[in-house]
């Protein structure tokens, strides 16, 4: 099997720092060429499990393979297998993006002409074209996490690993930011192995999601599997008149479970996605008048919520 | 290897010098202490036994330490910089080795040490110092301040991956320039009256370093002062970066 035949796997890996367990044993398996959204909040776990995977961290415990190379003994061959954008755009703001790539293309070896032809096809690539001589401390936000990407990609590598890659981005920076990620694992069939606190990224760009909590692995699958799993969508329906909504609750109560709903409004957790039919003949049948009504697809927050108790929003707080 | 230190080193210059804020001060505030001290200190060349009737050339040497001094600082800086902004782990995930990372690191601090020492020394001579050991001699002036400035330089690098923060490593420097001022800067040792500062100042390597320097421009040939100023220069340069490179692999654990 040739070396980018291979993905990531992981049993039992663990990190202890002191006291705490940061990672407290996560068994994971990504595929060649999948991208793989590992979801969670702050201090989960996601970024010391980075640090493990891409050999910047010994781990304390379990085994992991990286492109076929175990991170614990053979880290450079898992470095020279790998290329990482991690949390922070950790750049030189005193240098160029093109001097930037130029160093990091030379660290791995690359000379000459193809260390010219690589640096401008991706500063073109990551839309960076215009701005490569101008120092990084001008940059924005976007364009730093651009460059980085380019940086991570300098060598050609066959997994990356991508560290919450649009924290602080905006959102047309943030789309541009995926649409690349996506066709490196399309097109070019680059495993991405994907950290992000953000519910939309993973269920946007990832193959398939692991839910980490206090260092475990609560949850996985692929955005649907785990929605099927878990979530259930919800009606809500806003009566035509306010007068109607006591009648209003007592036929949806019929379809599923109460749930939140907005002021004025009646909110049920249907029991399948073929009741929503049957929701508005009962509404017609009954001569029950809606001014709207409302459907929503389970979430991702939805899974985090059934899975460890919180929503992924409260976690940060905590 | 060799290409890595060039790598690195360059990165290091280059970023050096594009922070003028971060080098001209350290360039020009010996200069300053240069030209208050040869004046105001003047007196001392009165003094029985004083080598030289030049507080001038007595006093340059001292600025080739202090420049020295402070590069560190800035290499110690840049490195914590480095580690705080993860630009560290972005050089770990490549396959650079890491004594050619600490030994590129100090490009800047190299870099910056020549260039005060051409600067000190260009100075020293417009105002008539006259260099007893001649070209040769003034060659080996900038081949010690530049060995000086990579061991200063270097201890620098192993206080910014000790502590691994700016501030950590700005808080240490103090105590080096106390180290450096209760030295022969000023007088020669047979000349300092405080015997408690007469014993310190003879333990202090620094002494060492300035009176190599010092012999150079003032004295002539003198074997023993070259031996003793080199000779702890380069223990410097040896103990920083076995330092160093201790606390890199702490620093920098890949597996």
């Amino acid at each position: 099997m040739s070396r980018s035949d291979q993905g990531i796997e992981a049993i039992g890996l663990r990190r202890q720092f002191k006291d705490i367990e940061a990672v407290a044993g996560i068994d994971l398996r990504v595929l060649p060429g999948e991208i793989y959204g590992f979801l969670g909040p702050n201090g989960a776990g996601k970024s010391t499990t980075v640090h493990m995977l891409t050999t910047l961290l010994p781990p304390s415990g379990g085994r992991a393979t990286v492109a076929g190379f175990d991170v614990a003994k053979q880290g450079a061959q898992v470095r020279a297998s790998i290329g990482a954008a991690l949390q922070e755009a950790a750049l030189d703001p005193f240098l160029t993006g093109a001097e930037h790539l130029r160093l990091q293309a030379s660290l791995h070896g690359i000379r000459g002409d193809e260390r010219k032809r690589l640096i401008a096809q991706l500063l073109d690539r990551v839309g960076l074209a215009n701005a490569g001589t101008r120092k990084v401390r001008t940059y924005s936000g976007g364009m730093k996490r651009r460059l980085d990407l380019a940086l991570a990609l300098i060598h050609d590598p066959s997994i990356l690993f991508l560290d919450e890659p649009t924290t602080g981005l905006d959102p047309q920076s943030r789309t541009a930011l995926w649409d690349e990620v996506g066709r490196l694992a399309r097109e070019e069939g680059v495993t991405v192995f994907l950290t992000t606190q953000y519910l939309e990224e993973a269920d946007v760009l990832a193959d398939r999601v692991g839910i980490i909590d206090h260092g475990r692995i609560v949850a996985e699958g692929t955005p649907a599997q785990l929605k099927a799993q878990i979530g259930k969508p919800t009606v809500e329906v806003v009566p035509e008149s306010p007068d109607e909504l006591e009648r209003l609750r007592g036929l949806l109560r019929r379809f599923g479970a109460e749930t939140a709903a907005r002021p004025g409004a009646f909110a049920v957790q249907l029991e399948g996605h073929g009741a929503l039919p049957e929701v508005v003949r009962a509404l017609d049948s009954e001569n029950l008048r809606a001014a709207q009504i409302n459907l929503h697809e389970p979430s991702l927050d939805d899974v985090f919520l059934a899975k460890t108790g919180r929503t992924l929003e409260g976690a940060e707080e905590e | 290897m060799r290409q890595q230190v060039w790598l690195i080193a360059r990165r290091s210059v280059v970023r050096t010098f594009r922070q003028p804020g971060t080098w001209i001060p350290p360039l020009t505030f010996p200069l300053m202490l240069m030209a208050v001290n040869s004046n105001g200190l003047r007196a001392a060349t009165h003094l029985p036994g004083f080598p030289t009737n030049s507080f001038l050339a007595f006093f340059l040497p001292f600025s080739f330490l202090q420049g020295a001094l402070f590069a560190s600082g800035i290499a110690g800086v840049d490195l914590a910089r480095d580690i705080d902004t993860g630009f560290l782990n972005r050089l770990a995930l490549t396959p650079v080795r890491g004594s050619a990372l600490l030994i590129g690191q100090i490009g800047g601090a190299v870099g910056l040490g020549a260039l005060q020492a051409c600067v000190y020394l260009g100075v020293g001579l417009a105002f008539g110092v006259h260099i007893d050991t001649g070209v040769a001699g003034a060659f080996l002036i900038l081949l010690l301040a530049v060995l000086i400035a990579t061991g200063w330089g270097t201890l620098g690098l192993w206080l910014a991956l000790r502590t691994g923060s700016g501030e950590g490593v700005q808080s240490q420097f103090p105590l080096l320039f106390f180290a450096t001022f209760i030295s022969s800067m000023n007088l020669p040792r047979n000349l300092i009256e405080v015997t408690w500062f007469r014993d310190v100042a003879t333990i202090n390597p620094v002494s060492y370093m300035i009176e190599g320097l010092r012999s150079l421009v003032i004295s002539g040939w003198d074997a023993q002062a070259l031996l003793l100023g080199f000779g702890f220069t380069v223990a410097l340069i040896a103990v920083s970066l076995t330092l160093a490179g201790r606390q890199l692999k702490v620093r920098m654990a890949r597996t």
